[in-house]
């Protein structure tokens, strides 16, 4: 489809200078309504908690370096954990998809900017606090929270007085990413440039207006049962409580009611980015358009029908977990759709491996061995023997760093030229590729082998038998940890210094956003193109 | 962390792992087990394994070889097609095939570990904040069962000892689980606070105990042995200390193990009804404070700030006695204090009061006799 746009009109070239007023400094970030500058900055918030929580993932793997307690102690080590899946979830990868997502949708459909402007400043800087509130409760009585991101009850109730803040921080990132959500749906639907019909949309567009639907559907239902939680520890409730007829199971039905397809909400922008990178250098259209965006859909309302398997363990009834195993297991089906449909891509194509293309490669091969865990996972009789070790640990790190994080990294070093104007180091670029995917395989690989033998997840010390993988583990980790700075350098100097962009940057580029300079005018598509 | 200590840790863990790693042990695989469920868990995880490692040979092998052969650096010429129906409905079938292939077995295991009716045996499985307490409901005996000591002393922070010195570091308990032989055992799973998790791999299963509700599953011991677990559902500080020991023995064996715990009872009851000096109060009262307080209080009694709270120096301890006591028997609602009156006898609870108002400088001079216990008991 890319191939029939056409531009009749030069959409930015003689008339930036009239457009370019805006503040400048500090009140430019604070009061921009501006998509790009709004991208910017939660593509900057990202990076930061990227490294917040890695900061925890280092103390976490230094700890387990070696048998017996050399760094912390049980109670921080399991502040740590929480902390670390909290940050990166709700601060890391969620922000970063909607940075991209504010920056190339209405570069991409060719619209002036979001439809929600004001709202989309409110929706990124409710984050700053939110983090700063989550993050102070390192210096509350008792700790930050350490029951787990899960929270579930009534451990998490035993928390001391990080507890309201870690209620509250996390209603308040709800608020945001709905707003944020809101502001992408009404953008696509409201805001595409003529000829731009749905089924022309990038595929970028496409998993985001889904993921934004997910998004709607899913954070109110987690803001609900964390305020259930609230109500449990200062109101009298007993939602969860046995003694007062409530039912501490009912909480992870909910939670996970949102935390599945929460997973999703963090995969599905990760297979947009992969969908708009393939294509581009292995200089070929997306094999099955069409395909690939119900498959999109269908993975996205099997989400809501599979959250039980991760619960396979509390006791549920045999019908219930026969039907969470087929469906989970189902899921295989559409997901397999997507990768095959991007080897089919890559097939006979013309294919050429600047960073983006090797870190979205890596993509395909490693967030597929997650998906085989998370086959094996699937199956109820031995998630029974899977369930909460390390096994589970190496799946979701899988599909979540090889997954959603290497998708992130490709989509910075695709869309960094057209971002910057400046093409980023090649060669540190593939430096950094090639340290972390050796790394990042050193780290979690040797994590299937640590829960097949039974090392327990969240647990701060282990027998000696589980010392060999677990050296091998944090090797990968440091490596992999040192190996991040190399990125933050070469954003930096990208964004300081290069060579100057062209307008396509990649030979194999199509669609609108790649039309406009690099980088782009502060203002673009201030007269719509039309998409013949 | 800064850059700096990040590049220095990474660069420290790598010259001291080659050092370590020769000597390390490298396990792979699940365990086979010692039951029909974890046998059919083992080779349903087989199954799925080699289907999984069959379609990454097939789906990586043509990533690989498009990466090589479809270059541009080598004067590939991009092709243009970009659907293919019939395509794209086999490979949506055919993973489809081969979930019902996989499905299959899955749905019988599952009906198998589910079917726990005509038990020889029930024992009833309560998970506390960090220990697990076995209730043998038809033989009268019950009793607790926590991390042993040797692994405690160990386990503290820069404790210098060496974990490999330790037998079974942190999967030893004072007290086994024990189970006949052959025996269809049916274990009710249960807690008094927060969610635990009892998982042994050997047995092919781990089952949620969970405050208010009762979770049952079934396993019959094909093989005598000693079988170890640990706690897998995140239950607080001493989560990782939670540990598993299932010792099966023949049918002779385990009668004789009853016996022997019956009578170990019998003496702790008709203890209670005796006076006690000072000394037998105080070493009867570090065994039980070692097994059941020292987890969240201490060994050294100083608690662990802003989540534990001291006895060394405590008010409430150094206080009327009917206070401590009351707190002992009866918890302290909303926090993690359980009441210890059902969990422990007269002797345990008089032993252990006695042994918290005499140590760390608590120097009470108080003696609690078992007969004070038994009067506060309402």
């Amino acid at each position: 489809m890319s191939s029939n746009i056409s531009i009749p009109v030069d959409g930015h070239a003689h008339h930036d200078d009239h457009h370019e007023h805006h503040p400048r400094g500090i009140a430019r970030w604070l009061f921009t309504t501006n998509h790009k500058d709004i991208g910017t900055l939660y593509l900057c918030f990202s990076l930061l908690m990227f490294f917040v929580g890695g900061a925890m993932a280092m103390v976490i793997r230094a700890e387990l370096y070696e048998p017996g307690l050399q760094f912390v102690d049980p109670n921080v080590y399991n502040q740590m954990t929480t902390m670390h899946a909290l940050v990166m979830i709700f601060g890391a990868v969620m922000p970063a998809f909607v940075g991209f997502a504010n920056w190339m949708i209405p570069l991409m459909i060719g619209a002036p900017d979001m439809a929600l402007p004001r709202l989309n400043n409110w929706s990124f800087w409710i984050l700053p606090f939110a983090f700063s509130m989550l993050l102070s409760t390192f210096f509350a009585v008792g700790g930050a929270p350490a029951g787990g991101w899960t929270m579930y009850p009534p451990l998490i109730l035993q928390t001391g007085a990080a507890f309201p803040f870690l209620i509250f921080a996390i209603h308040l990132m709800g608020i945001s990413s709905v707003m944020g959500a809101i502001n992408i749906i009404a953008t696509v639907f409201n805001m595409r440039a003529p000829g731009m019909t749905f089924m022309k949309l990038p595929m970028f567009v496409w998993t985001w207006i889904i993921t934004a639907f997910l998004l709607i559907a899913a954070m109110p239902v987690l803001a609900g049962v964390v305020t259930m939680l609230l109500t449990d520890k200062f109101f009298g409730t007993s939602f969860f409580d046995a003694a007062g007829g409530g039912d501490p199971v009912m909480f992870q039905h909910v939670f996970w009611f949102f935390g599945h397809p929460e997973v999703y909400i963090m995969i599905l922008p990760a297979f947009g980015i992969v969908s708009q990178i393939i294509p581009t250098f292995a200089r070929k259209p997306l094999f099955g358009y069409h395909s690939m965006i119900y498959a999109t859909l269908a993975i996205a309302c099997l989400s809501f029908v599979v959250w039980a398997h991760h619960m396979f363990t509390v006791g549920m009834p045999l019908a219930g977990e026969l039907f969470f195993m087929y469906a989970t297991v189902l899921i295989a089906v559409p997901t397999g759709v997507k990768v095959f449909n991007w080897v089919a891509t890559m097939w006979r194509g013309s294919l050429s491996f600047e960073t983006p293309m090797l870190f979205a490669v890596a993509f395909i091969i490693l967030f597929s061995i997650g998906g085989f865990s998370g086959v094996m996972l699937g199956l109820a009789p031995v998630d029974f023997q899977y369930q909460d070790t390390y096994f589970v640990v190496a799946h979701f790190h899988y599909v979540l760093v090889t997954g959603a994080v290497f998708a992130i990294v490709a989509g910075v070093y695709f869309w960094l030229p057209k971002w910057t104007g400046h093409m980023y180091d090649e060669k540190l670029g593939k430096l950094h590729f090639w340290l972390s995917m050796i790394s990042v395989n050193l780290l979690f690989f040797p994590q299937h082998f640590l829960g097949l033998a039974g090392m327990p997840r969240r647990i701060p010390d282990y027998n000696v038998q589980f010392a060999g993988w677990n050296q091998v583990s944090s090797i990968g980790g440091f490596v992999f940890g040192v190996s991040q700075l190399i990125f933050l350098y070469l954003v930096i100097k990208c964004i300081r210094s290069g060579v100057k962009a062209t307008d396509q940057v990649w030979e194999g580029a199509h669609g609108l956003e790649w039309q406009l300079a690099s980088p782009p005018p502060y203002h673009t598509w201030t007269e719509q193109p039309v998409v013949n | 962390m800064t850059s700096s200590g990040m590049r220095g840790a990474a660069l420290l863990a790598l010259g001291a792992g080659w050092m370590r790693m020769a000597a390390a042990d490298y396990a792979l695989n699940l365990t086979q087990g010692v039951t029909s469920i974890s046998r059919e868990a083992y080779s349903l995880h087989m199954i799925a394994l080699w289907i999984c490692v069959g379609i990454g040979i097939v789906v990586f092998g043509a990533i690989f070889w498009t990466i090589f052969r479809h270059r541009k650096s080598q004067g590939a010429v991009a092709a243009h097609f970009h659907e293919n129906t019939r395509l794209e409905v086999v490979w949506t079938i055919i993973p489809f095939i081969i979930l019902v292939v996989m499905a299959v077995p899955a749905t019988k295991a599952l009906i198998n570990m589910e079917d726990t009716k005509n038990a020889d045996l029930t024992i009833k499985i309560t998970g506390q904040q960090w220990k697990w307490q076995y209730d043998y409901a038809d033989d009268g005996v019950r009793y607790t069962s926590s991390l042993k000591g040797s692994s405690q002393d160990a386990a503290k922070r820069n404790a210098g000892i060496d974990p490999a010195s330790v037998e079974n570091y942190l999967l030893d308990v004072d007290k086994p689980l024990v189970v006949p032989v052959g025996k269809k055992v049916r274990f009710l799973l249960t807690a008094t606070d927060v969610i635990h998790s009892w998982w042994v791999p050997a047995l092919g299963f781990k089952k949620d105990a969970i405050p208010g509700f009762i979770n049952e599953i079934w396993a019959r011991v094909e093989q005598p042995g000693t079988y170890r677990g640990q706690c897998t559902e995140l239950c607080g500080i001493g989560h990782g200390y939670m540990p598993i020991v299932l010792v099966a023995m023949n049918d002779t064996d385990y009668h004789s193990w009853l016996t022997g715990m019956r009578e170990a009872q019998a003496a702790e009851t008709a203890g209670a009804d005796r006076e006690w000096t000072k000394d037998e109060l105080m070493s009867k009262g570090k065994e039980v404070y070692t097994s059941i307080c020292a987890a969240c209080h201490q060994a050294n009694g100083e608690g662990v700030p802003g989540a534990f709270k001291p006895l060394k120096g405590s008010a409430l301890v150094k206080g009327p006695v009917a206070g401590h006591l009351d707190r002992v028997m009866n918890g302290k609602e909303a926090t993690a204090m359980q009441a210890f009156a059902k969990q422990l006898g007269d002797t345990e609870i008089a032993a252990v009061v006695t042994y918290e108002r005499n140590s760390w400088g608590n120097d009470t001079g108080d003696v609690v006799q078992p007969a004070q216990v038994k009067a506060a008991r309402k």
